[in-house]
C-alpha cells in the first residue's frame, strides 16, 4: 500500500494554506461572471444551434448583448426578456430587436420581473432534469458492465489524435479492444484559444478533432457499443480547458461523457489565457462536472514537463491542495476529482524509481478518496523507441503498485508524433503484463521509515508548504506573477479572453448557477 | 574523390544486410495476414524474410515484427553533411571575445511563433539555465537575450526584433503537424522582408523537427535541432555576426562540410 512519510499536522496545515489562497480568489469569482459562462447557460436552455456562417448562436446573442452593455445582468434575464417583448420569434430576432435600443424597453414591475424570473427558472428545471437523465443512462450501462482490468487496477487510459472523427471512432475501437479502459480523443491544436465551440463533426483537424457536441455524441455511440460487446465499460474524456471551459463542460454532461481534462491554472499557465477569466470559468465548468459525475483531470503534470521535475515536485502538490479547494468549492466531492501528476524525472539520474515512487505515494495518500491522474514519461522521451518503451514500462510498475485510478500510457513515439495504432497496442499489452505480474505487490512492499523514499516525500512537502505559506500570504495571482507554477509568470490583467469578463450586476440572474449552488 | 567506402546494415556479420520492421495491416490476425506480411517485406526488396510476430491488435488489424536482408548498399564516402567547422569558444572566453571583436552586447530576440505553445525550445536556449548543464543567452554578459515566450504571432515578433534592433532572431517551432512550422517560418521571412529587417538579421530556426538544410531553404541563416545547447547557438551568432560584417574570414569548411553549415551536429553528447 502507498506510505505518507509526512507528519499529519504538515497536511493540516498545508490545506488550510491552499484554502486561504483559493478563498480569496474565490470571492472574486463569485462576483463575476463571463461570456463563456453566459453563453453556457444560454445552451443549456437549449440554444445549441449555428447560425449560417457556423457561428454559434449562442455566441451571437451574447455578442449582442454585450455590444449593447447589458450583460451584466445575465444572458438568461434577456433572453426571458426578449421573449416575452416579442413571443414566439426566435430566440436570435428576439434578442437582436432588444439589444438594438434595450433603453426603450418599458421597465418591468417587480412583479413582472419575478414572474419572467420564475419561467426561466422552470426552463432550468426541466433542462436540468434531462441532463440528470442523461448522466442516469450513462451510470446504469457502466453499472451492468465490467470496470477496469481488475479491482485496483489503474484505468488503462490512451489516445486518439487522427484529426477526423471518423478514423478516432475506428482506432478508439481497436484501443478498446486491446484493452484500454479510457479513449482521449485529442483536439486540434488551438483550439483553447477559440472564443467559440465549433459546431459539427470535424473530419480534418490539426494534430486532434474539435471538441464538438456532435463529435462527442459521435464517439459516445462508438464506444457504447463496443463497451457491450466487450462486456467492459469504456471511458470517454476530452478537454475542458481554454476559452470555453464550461461550455465543453456542458456538452460533456449532454453527451455523457466521463472525464474531462480540467484545471483550474492550466490555461492560464500554459495557454496564456486571462486569470480572472479562467478562474471564473473553472468555476462554473467544475459546478456542471459535479452536477454530471464527471470526473475531472487536473494538469499538474505539465509543470513538470515544463520545469524539472524533480527540482519542481513541490509546485505539483502545492497546486493540487489549491486545485482540491478550488474543487471543493466548485461543489465537487473527492471521489470525481482526478488529481494529475506524472513520473517525468530525467531517466539519465540515479534512484529516480524510487524519487518516483515517493511522488506517486504521496499524491495515493494525500487524496486517498481520490482517483488519480497517473501520466507516463514525455519530456524526457527521445527517438529511440525501444528504450522509451523501457522507460514507459517503469512508469506502469508505478503506477500498479501504488494505485494510481487512472494511468495514461505511455508511447514509445512519444517523441515523434501522434500514437499509432500499433504504439497504442504494444503500451498496452505490456501494461497488462505489469499490473498482471505486479498486482499484489504494492500490499506486500513497504519502504524504510527514513529511507530515500520517506526523506524525499519530507523534502517535497517541505517545499510545498512553504510555497503554499507564500501563496496564501500574496494571494494566487500575485504567486503566479511570480512564475510559482510550471515556471511560468502571468499578469493579472495580461493573457487572452480578459474582454470577455465583466462584474455582476446586484440583480444578475443565472438561473443554473442558482441549481448548481443550491440556492434554487 | 576519395576512396571508395561501402557499407550494409550490421546485423549478426559484416554485410549481413539485416533489417527489423514493424507495422500494422488492416486485416484480421490469420495465415494470409501473415503471409501479406512477408510478401510485402520481399517487396521492399527483403531476402530471408522472417515474419517473428504477428500479434491481435484488435479485431481488424494485425502488427508485425519483421525481420529481413536487404541487398542495398551505399557508399560512405559519398556522404555529404554539414558539420562543424569552427572553434567553439568557452563560456567566458565568448563573452571576451564578443567584447573585443563586436564591442558591444549582441541583442537577440527569441519566440516559440503562431498557435504552439511549447516553451521548453526556446527556454533551453535563452533562459539563464539554460540545458544540460550549459548556461543560456540571457547568462552571458555579453548577450542581451529577450525571450517573447510562446504563442507569439510571427509579425509581433518581427515587431520586436525591429524595435530593439535585433542582431539575431531565434525562433522555435516543436508542433510540425501538416507542416505548420513551415508554414508560420515562411510567414515570418515575409514579414521581415516586409519590414525591411530580414537582410540586416540573422535568421535562426529550431526545433525537435528541423534541421540545418530545411531551415536554409526555408530562407533562414541556420537551422538547429534536437539536442542543441546554447552555446552552439551563442557561438554561431557569433561568427556569422563577424562574418556578416565582413570581419573575419568564414569558418573553415571542412574535409566533407560546407562553410554555411557550421552547426548541425555540433559537439552533440
Ligand atoms: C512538454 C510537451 C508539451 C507541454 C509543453 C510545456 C511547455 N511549457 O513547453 C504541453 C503539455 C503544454 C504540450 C502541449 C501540446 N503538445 Co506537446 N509535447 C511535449 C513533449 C512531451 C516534450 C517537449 C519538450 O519539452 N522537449 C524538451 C525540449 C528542451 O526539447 P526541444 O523542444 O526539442 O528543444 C531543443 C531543440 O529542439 C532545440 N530547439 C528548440 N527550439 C529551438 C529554437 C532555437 C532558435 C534553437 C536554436 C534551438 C531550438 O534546442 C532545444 C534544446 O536542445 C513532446 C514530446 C517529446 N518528448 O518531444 C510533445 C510534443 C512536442 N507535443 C505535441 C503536441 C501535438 C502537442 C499539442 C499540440 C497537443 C494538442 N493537440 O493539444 C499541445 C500544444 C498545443 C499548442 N497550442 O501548441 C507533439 C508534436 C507532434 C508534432 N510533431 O507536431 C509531441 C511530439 C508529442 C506527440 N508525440 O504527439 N506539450
Amino acid at each position: 500500500m502507498a506510505q505518507l512519510f509526512v507528519e499529519p499536522g504538515k497536511v493540516v496545515r498545508a490545506r488550510e494554506l491552499a484554502q486561504k489562497a483559493a478563498r480569496g480568489v474565490q470571492a472574486f469569482i463569485d462576483r463575476h461572471s463571463t461570456v463563456a459562462i453566459e453563453r453556457t447557460v444560454l445552451r443549456l436552455l437549449g440554444i445549441g444551434g449555428a447560425g449560417a456562417r457556423g457561428a454559434p448562436l449562442s455566441n451571437l446573442l451574447v455578442d449582442k448583448l454585450r455590444e449593447a452593455k447589458v450583460l451584466h445582468k445575465g444572458a438568461a434575464w434577456w433572453l426571458g426578456r426578449a421573449l416575452k417583448a416579442s413571443p414566439g420569434r426566435d430566440p436570435l430576432q428576439a434578442i437582436e430587436r432588444i439589444a438594438a435600443y434595450p433603453e426603450k424597453l418599458p421597465p418591468l414591475s417587480p412583479g413582472e420581473d419575478a414572474e419572467l424570473r420564475e419561467t426561466i427558472r422552470a426552463d432550468a428545471r426541466s433542462a436540468a432534469r434531462e441532463l440528470r437523465e442523461k448522466v442516469e443512462k450513462r451510470k446504469e450501462l457502466k453499472r451492468s458492465l465490467q470496470v477496469g482490468s481488475f479491482p485496483g487496477a489503474p484505468w488503462k487510459y490512451v489516445i486518439v489524435a487522427t484529426g477526423n472523427i471518423h478514423d478516432d471512432v475506428e482506432q478508439a475501437r481497436a484501443a478498446a479492444q486491446q484493452g484500454a479502459d479510457v479513449i482521449a480523443v485529442i483536439r486540434s491544436t488551438a483550439q483553447s484559444l477559440l472564443d467559440y465551440v465549433p459546431h459539427g463533426p470535424t473530419t480534418e483537424g490539426y494534430g486532434g478533432t474539435y471538441a464538438t457536441q456532435e463529435n462527442f455524441r459521435i464517439m459516445r455511440e462508438a464506444l457504447d457499443d463496443v463497451s457491450r460487446k466487450l462486456g467492459r465499460y469504456v471511458h470517454l474524456t476530452n478537454y475542458s480547458s481554454g476559452l470555453c471551459m464550461p461550455e465543453i463542460a456542458y456538452m460533456a454532461a449532454a453527451e455523457r461523457l466521463d472525464m474531462l481534462l480540467n484545471d483550474a491554472m492550466y490555461g492560464i499557465l500554459f495557454r496564456d489565457i486571462n486569470m480572472q477569466r479562467t478562474f471564473c470559468d473553472q468555476y462554473f465548468s467544475r459546478r456542471i462536472c459535479a452536477f454530471a459525475e464527471i470526473i475531472i483531470n487536473t494538469g499538474e503534470d505539465n509543470y513538470i514537463t515544463t520545469a524539472d521535475a524533480d527540482e519542481a515536485a513541490h509546485t505539483v502538490i502545492a497546486s493540487q491542495l489549491v486545485n482540491e479547494t478550488f474543487a471543493h468549492l466548485a461543489g465537487m466531492p473527492d471521489e470525481l476529482i482526478g488529481f494529475g501528476h506524472s513520473f517525468e524525472i530525467d531517466p539519465a539520474r540515479e534512484d529516480t524509481l524510487l524519487r518516483e515512487f515517493a511522488m506517486a505515494m504521496m499524491v495515493r495518500e494525500l487524496f486517498p478518496r481520490s482517483p488519480i491522474k497517473y501520466m507516463p514519461p514525455t519530456k524526457h522521451k527521445e527517438g529511440d523507441i525501444f528504450f522509451s518503451h523501457a522507460y514507459d514500462v517503469m512508469s506502469d510498475l508505478v503506477a500498479i503498485s501504488t494505485r494510481q485510478g487512472i494511468q495514461l500510457l505511455g508511447m514509445m513515439t512519444e517523441a515523434m508524433h501522434n500514437p499509432f495504432l500499433m504504439d497504442r497496442y504494444v503500451a498496452l499489452k505490456a501494461a497488462a503484463y505489469v499490473y498482471r505480474a505486479a498486482r499484489h505487490l504494492g500490499d506486500e512492499m513497504a519502504f524504510k521509515p527514513d529511507g530515500i523514499v520517506a526523506r524525499r516525500q519530507r523534502e517535497v512537502f517541505d517545499k510545498a508548504l512553504a510555497l503554499l505559506e507564500e501563496v496564501a500570504k500574496d494571494g494566487m495571482m500575485a504567486a503566479i506573477g511570480k512564475a510559482r507554477f510550471g515556471d511560468t509568470a502571468r499578469t493579472e490583467t495580461g493573457g487572452k479572453g480578459l474582454d470577455g469578463v465583466f462584474e455582476r450586476a446586484p440583480d444578475y440572474f443565472n438561473p443554473f448557477l442558482e441549481l448548481l449552488e443550491g440556492r434554487a | 574523390m576519395s576512396e571508395k567506402h561501402l557499407i550494409r546494415p550490421y546485423g549478426d556479420r559484416k554485410d549481413d544486410g539485416v533489417i527489423q520492421l514493424s507495422f500494422v495491416l488492416p486485416v484480421p490476425v490469420s495465415e494470409k495476414a501473415k503471409e501479406a506480411a512477408a510478401q510485402l517485406a520481399k517487396k521492399l526488396g527483403l531476402s530471408h524474410v522472417l515474419v517473428s510476430s504477428m500479434e491481435k491488435a484488435g479485431e481488424d488489424y494485425s502488427f508485425f515484427v519483421v525481420y529481413g536482408r536487404t541487398h542495398m548498399q551505399l557508399d560512405y564516402a559519398a556522404i555529404e553533411v554539414p558539420v562543424v567547422a569552427h572553434r567553439k569558444h568557452a563560456f567566458d572566453e565568448l563573452n571576451d571575445v564578443i567584447e573585443r571583436d563586436v564591442g558591444r552586447k549582441i541583442v537577440v530576440v527569441g519566440a516559440c511563433i503562431g498557435t504552439d505553445s511549447h516553451t521548453t525550445g526556446i527556454d533551453a536556449i535563452m533562459n539563464m539555465k539554460g540545458f544540460a548543464g550549459d548556461y543560456g543567452l540571457e547568462r552571458y554578459r555579453m548577450f542581451r537575450a529577450i525571450n517573447l515566450g510562446s504563442q507569439v504571432e510571427p509579425h509581433a515578433l518581427v515587431e520586436k526584433a525591429r524595435e530593439v534592433e535585433a542582431d539575431a532572431v531565434l525562433v522555435s517551432k516543436v508542433v510540425t503537424q501538416r507542416d505548420v512550422h513551415k508554414e508560420d517560418a515562411r510567414t515570418l521571412v515575409e514579414a521581415a522582408k516586409q519590414a525591411k529587417i530580414f537582410d540586416k538579421t540573422i535568421w535562426i530556426f529550431g526545433g525537435p523537427r528541423v534541421d540545418h538544410k530545411t531551415a536554409l531553404e526555408l530562407g533562414f541563416d541556420a537551422g538547429f535541432g534536437p539536442g542543441t545547447k546554447p552555446s552552439d547557438v551563442a557561438n554561431y551568432i557569433y561568427y556569422r555576426l563577424l562574418e556578416r560584417q565582413g570581419r573575419a574570414p568564414p569558418p573553415q569548411p571542412t574535409a566533407h562540410g560546407t562553410p554555411d553549415a557550421i552547426i548541425q551536429g555540433a559537439e552533440k553528447p
